[in-house]
């Protein structure tokens, strides 16, 4: 019984492992390739080892095929709205669970029926509109149109409505104001949201592509997923070791975010239950 | 609806004035779009956007007739369908290894949920050249094996493929970390019960686990489904544009290439409203049947 025990163990490891290389392997292996020249990759068989063109791939991607600047464009764009929808989500949330006031149920579900319109639904129309504001090739159009959403405040509403009670009539009764009650005491117990809600935005703007490629026709302000696209398409022969470079360069900032954060986003999921 | 527990504030205008940008923004950038979206749909649209007739419900009638555009629908459902199966049934079987209170699964948590923070179109170039007739490592291998160097993208079965294999890697991540917690929060006592009564692994996980995984299944189920409507775009564009002939065009790349490409924009706007149709159905079921939970979409 303890041997077979033992037996399941491992095998639960092997098979463990081996969906952890699996998943792996892709990046693993546009990594090995994003460092060699073209004819290290078209050799035959393939060199599964580190490439002699490791620099040079991806200071060329950087600098002639303009990620540096693509990446610029996709930092700004996300912070701002990792910033900026965190405290307009914030906010929101603060009104609907500590304020008593006329209409709270239509406003609750205007915000609810939104999570029924992605961005890419609109897509037409959404560009005629931002077209005729005049932001066309600009950081607004990246911007202004995410800085709300139902995720964020209603991922806020919960983590209120899971603080007790008794907290806000303490603070009611101490004399302090729903603004001050809101910065000192509310915003220091939501930070496992806003840890949060800073993964899942960041991670949503950085990997943002429709949108830009649609509305953004200017390279100086295009971000690196479009840039990927370029690259693919931007060549007379496809040099995939640039390619690759471009992908690995890609992920890094998401990727680095959400290891950063992925404590707080896997609780983050679990507090997303509505109960 | 609402509880109105915490409620210990009142103000005649500060919430609306905390509600401001969340309200202005929600207006101008989310339901007037689509609102003008349902408008767009019942023109057509010439010039460059320049001429605009009415034409009723012409657009839809086009798009149920047309064969092409019932070919892009079938489309979409077999893709859609793929990747929703196989993206779950992944996820859930690894969610499943990785509850087996083995030492490490943070360690194998993390290491299967890391891709969630990929974007689709890295994943999208990476798979482009995995799958590359004559680079790619893929067919290195398959030669190696079996002497075959297939030519993935030409071939519409095997261009669906790649396409699927590409959306489904990409995606297992965020379903093991809902299974994940699911599996984590399930009442051990019922679980205890099914042990005692001597159920097999088997029986136990098909006749306790899988039921009592229901509701969060079904989120799944939708959340998986509008990532497959929407997220699809890169992977398309960056792999197949559609091809071969047409047999990996889906709706929402084609939205893109009668909106942006072919300036139809009347057909572009019908098939969006399609598309909204199938994304009211499925949320309206969600909050009906599902469990309630924040949509994790941005």
């Amino acid at each position: 019984m303890k041997r077979r025990k033992l037996l399941n163990t491992f095998a639960v490891h092997a098979l463990l492992l081996l969906s952890v290389a699996v998943v792996a392997a892709p990046v693993v292996i546009a990594f090995i390739f994003s460092t060699q020249t073209p004819a290290e990759i078209f050799r035959f068989p393939p060199k599964f080892t580190i490439g002699s063109a490791f620099l040079d791939n991806y200071r060329e991607v950087w600098t002639r095929y303009h990620l540096g600047l693509y990446m610029k464009n996709s930092a700004i764009i996300s912070v701002a709205v990792t910033v900026g929808k965190t405290i307009v989500s914030f906010l929101a949330a603060l009104a609907l669970v500590y304020f008593r006031f006329p209409l709270k149920s239509w406003v609750f579900t205007f915000i609810l029926l939104t999570l029924m319109m992605p961005t890419e639904i609109m897509i037409v129309a959404l560009f005629e509109l931002v077209s005729n504001l005049g932001w066309a090739n600009t950081y607004a159009a990246l911007i202004v149109p995410f800085l709300a959403s139902a995720t964020g405040t209603f991922l806020f509403r919960q983590q209120f409505l899971q603080i007790p009670e008794s907290l806000v009539d303490a603070a009611r009764i101490d004399g302090a104001g729903p603004l001050r009650f809101a910065w000192s005491i509310l915003l220091p117990m939501s930070m496992n949201v806003v840890a949060a809600m800073a993964v899942i935005q960041f991670v949503y703007m950085w990997n943002q592509y429709l949108w830009p490629l649609v509305i953004i026709r200017e390279s100086e302000r295009q971000v690196v997923q479009v840039g990927l696209r370029m690259l693919t398409s931007g060549q007379d022969a496809t040099n995939w070791g640039l390619v690759m470079a471009g992908a690995i360069v890609a992920l890094l900032p998401a990727l680095f975010v959400f290891l950063l954060l992925q404590e707080q986003f896997s609780r983050g999921f679990a507090l997303a239950e509505e109960k | 609806m609402e509880t109105e527990t915490h409620a210990a504030y009142k103000s005649r205008w500060l919430p609306w004035i905390l509600l401001l940008p969340t309200f202005v923004i929600l207006l101008v950038f989310l339901y007037y779009p689509t609102l003008e979206t349902f408008r767009l749909s019942l023109y057509r649209v010439a010039f460059l956007g320049i001429r605009k007739t009415f034409v009723g419900l012409e657009n839809y009638q086009d798009l149920f007739t047309n064969p092409e555009y019932r070919r892009i629908f079938w489309n979409t459902v077999v893709y859609s369908s793929l990747v929703v199966f196989f993206s779950m049934a992944v996820g859930l079987f690894l969610s499943v290894l990785a509850n087996q209170k083995v030492r490490g699964w943070r360690f194998y948590r993390l290491m299967l949920i890391w891709p969630y923070a990929l974007s689709p179109a890295v994943a999208g170039v990476i798979f482009l050249f995995l799958f590359n007739p004559q680079a790619g490592i893929v067919n290195y291998f398959l030669d190696v094996l079996f002497g075959i160097r297939p030519d993935w993208l030409t071939h519409p079965g095997l261009a669906m493929f790649v396409l699927v294999a590409a959306a489904v890697w990409k995606n297992v991540g965020y379903n093991v970390v809902f299974y994940l917690a699911a599996l984590q929060n399930l009442p051990g006592d019922v679980l205890e019960a099914a042990l005692i009564d001597g159920a097999t692994p088997w029986q136990r996980f098909w006749k306790v686990t899988f039921p009592l995984l229901s509701p969060m299944t079904f989120f799944l189920f939708v959340m998986n489904t509008i990532y497959a409507f929407f997220d699809t775009f890169p992977f398309v564009d960056l792999l197949t544009k559609g091809g071969p002939n047409g047999a990996t065009n889906v709706l929402i790349y084609n939205i893109y290439r009668d909106g942006f490409e072919f300036y139809k924009t009347g057909m572009a706007a019908a098939q969006s409203v399609v598309l909204f149709v199938g994304v009211v159905i499925l949320t309206v079921l969600q909050f009906r049947w599902g469990e309630r939970r924040v949509h994790y979409g941005g």
